[in-house]
């Protein structure tokens, strides 16, 4: 039962993303495919480990700057400049993690913070980033040497892939033994550690998983705007993807990419109202917390299994 | 005039006493920051938008109604105080029963509302508030000129952070908010009101903060943002202090504005990361922060 339930939600997905840009205008499917990636990878953290970590943008922008450019300036194909992106993700999460995971709670928030403040400026300083320009043009060449990515409906299903396979890669590290796990240490970690498990591998394995695919998002998403600027590695951007994941559900696997559809969609309709965008974000957060906890995707599948 | 390193005596003076200043304003902050954790298990991110309110209440009182910079330095922390009391009672005391990690998910979206909201209202460009009269000026202390008015901010900070200090550890006020710290239940049971307390002491948070903000008017620029900049700092200062102690948080906070300064003189290109590191190292040497204790 709940097998086939799955099993269809990822068909109905799937056919929803091949269809999508028939409907609706592919670049701004795109945008909400990188950041529901990002938030995604962001879930697996907060989600389904528990940890609440508020610089996920510098993965996100660091990766973004570094493939843009290798890319640009070092002439590397598409993929592997993402696939570059992606390893610097991986990385910077390997020492932000190491770090990080040796307070709980609320200093891990403000640890991760502090360290993506600090990617920030070196960003800022930094000349290959273009400073406040950021790095404009990034060629989207071609992928595997053949496919043009230029065309627009092109890109659009290399981002879907991208998005994919991310996706049922967290899915399935959700969904694995492994993934007990880390949901055995956000239920109660002493626990965990009382049955045996070294919890701080667990999390810091779980830590450097979703820095790397916040990298995969951040490296596509330079492509597809052909852009990687500041507000990429900003606190706010860490602060967007929290939102994403909070507004679509925190702990669900369907609920960040609805959550990063619904911001992205909000910010698209504000992008006109200048500082706006920033208040309304900042009212939605606090009706989610103290309203809706359980997010868009969170109530609804209460409300079905209420039935 | 002597030289070091060819490093110039006015130079070097210079920066520590701009690194003293942070210094000043990183311990007033992280001092808020404890008070309010301490009682209500709470991250304060919207600490930096009180900050930033009484730098704008500030200016606006002498912009608008004519209020000059010392009546300010009372009436700013009394207005935003009393916008905190009201934050904590319709807000803030609704989540105390679930995980802290949602305070501080409440407080960032009220930074956000309370940030942006000053974005639309005033931009991003700054407003200008100047040095009141009688601080105008400078003292000759013979190896460097002092601006009164810098020296007058590091004063009065100091002066408030030990007064808190004094309050927190020597007065009966204090040894109740300290018992409401480690057992709320009890100190209820011996017929202490604990959630006028928080409220209070939530008020008291936000009061320090736009203290703070009203002092930095006139040496920084007032704008929307001035107090998200200076907050990530101060978490940081938090991390490498530990949350657990007053004394520790002033002194941490000191410490590390005299550190930046220093930083700026000798190797200017890593003054804005130098902090973030410190942190890393102290993570790594001893987790627990500084003055922190192991949970």
């Amino acid at each position: 039962m709940t097998f086939d339930r799955t099993r269809l939600g990822f068909i109905a997905l799937v056919a929803a993303g091949l269809v999508a840009p028939y409907l609706i205008y592919p670049v701004f499917l795109m945008k909400g495919l990188c950041f529901a990636l990002f938030a995604c990878a962001f879930n697996l953290l907060l989600g389904y480990t528990g940890l609440l970590s508020f610089g996920h943008a510098a993965f996100f922008g660091s990766a973004a700057y570094l493939s843009g450019h290798v890319i640009k300036e070092l002439g590397v194909p598409p993929e592997v400049g993402i696939l570059i992106g992606t390893l610097l993700g991986l990385g910077l999460g390997l020492i932000f993690g190491s770090l990080a995971i040796r307070r709980q709670g609320i200093y891990f928030a403000m640890i991760t913070l502090a360290l993506a403040q600090m990617v920030f400026f070196l960003c800022l300083q930094i000349k290959e980033t273009g400073g406040e320009d950021g790095l404009q043009g990034i060629p989207r060449g071609r992928l595997f040497g053949a496919i043009d990515l230029s065309d627009t409906l092109t890109m659009y299903y290399f981002v879907l892939a991208v998005f994919l396979i991310g996706f049922f890669f967290i899915y399935r590290v959700v969904h694995s033994p492994f993934g007990q796990v880390l949901k055995a240490i956000r239920e109660n970690e002493p626990r965990a550690i009382s049955l045996g498990y070294d919890t701080d591998r667990f999390k810091l394995i779980a830590f450097v998983l979703s820095a790397g695919l916040s990298g995969l998002a951040g490296a596509t998403k330079a492509l597809v705007f052909q852009l990687a600027s500041l507000t990429d590695v900003h606190w706010q951007m860490s602060g967007e993807v929290v939102l994403m994941a909070l507004v679509g559900g925190v702990g669900t696997i369907y609920g960040p990419l609805a959550g990063a559809f619904i911001i992205v969609t909000m910010q698209n309709y504000l992008s006109g109202f200048g500082s706006w965008v920033t208040i309304i974000m900042g009212c939605v957060f606090v009706a989610c917390v103290l309203l809706f906890r359980k997010g868009v995707v969170g109530e609804l599948s209460g409300l079905l299994t209420r039935r | 005039m002597f030289e070091w390193l060819g490093i110039s005596q006015q130079a070097l003076f210079g920066q520590l006493l701009v690194g003293l200043i942070n210094g000043a304003f990183y311990a007033t902050l992280s001092l808020g920051l404890a008070v309010i954790f301490g009682l209500l298990n709470i991250v304060n991110f919207a600490h930096g938008a009180q900050y930033m309110m009484g730098a704008f209440v500030a200016w606006m009182g002498l912009n608008y109604l004519g209020i000059d910079y010392w009546w300010s330095l009372i009436l700013a922390p009394l207005a935003v105080g009393l916008v905190g009391i009201l934050l904590e009672l319709t807000l803030l005391r609704r989540l105390y029963k679930l995980d802290h990690l949602y305070g501080l998910l409440l407080t960032f979206g009220l930074a956000l509302i309370i940030e942006g909201g000053f974005r639309q209202a005033y931009g991003i460009s700054g407003e200008r508030y100047d040095i009141p009269e009688a601080l105008n000026g400078a003292f000759n202390l013979g190896f460097m000129f002092l601006p009164k008015y810098r020296g007058w901010v590091v004063a009065a900070s100091l002066i408030v952070c030990l007064l808190t200090w004094l309050v927190i550890e020597r007065t009966k006020l204090g040894a109740y908010l300290r018992a409401g710290t480690e057992n709320p239940k009890l100190l209820q049971a011996f017929g202490v009101n604990v959630p006028v307390m928080v409220t209070l002491t939530y008020g008291l948070g936000a009061a320090l903060a736009a203290f703070g903000g009203v002092l930095a008017a006139p040496i920084f620029q007032v704008n929307a943002v001035m107090g998200s900049n200076i907050l990530i700092i101060v978490f940081a200062v938090v991390v490498i202090g530990g949350l657990g102690s007053i004394i520790g948080s002033i002194v941490t906070g000191i410490a590390l504005g005299l550190i930046e300064g220093l930083t700026k003189v000798f190797y200017p290109e890593g003054s804005s990361v130098v902090i973030f590191v410190i942190m890393a190292i102290v993570l790594i040497v001893r987790p627990a922060g500084l003055f922190g204790k192991e949970k």
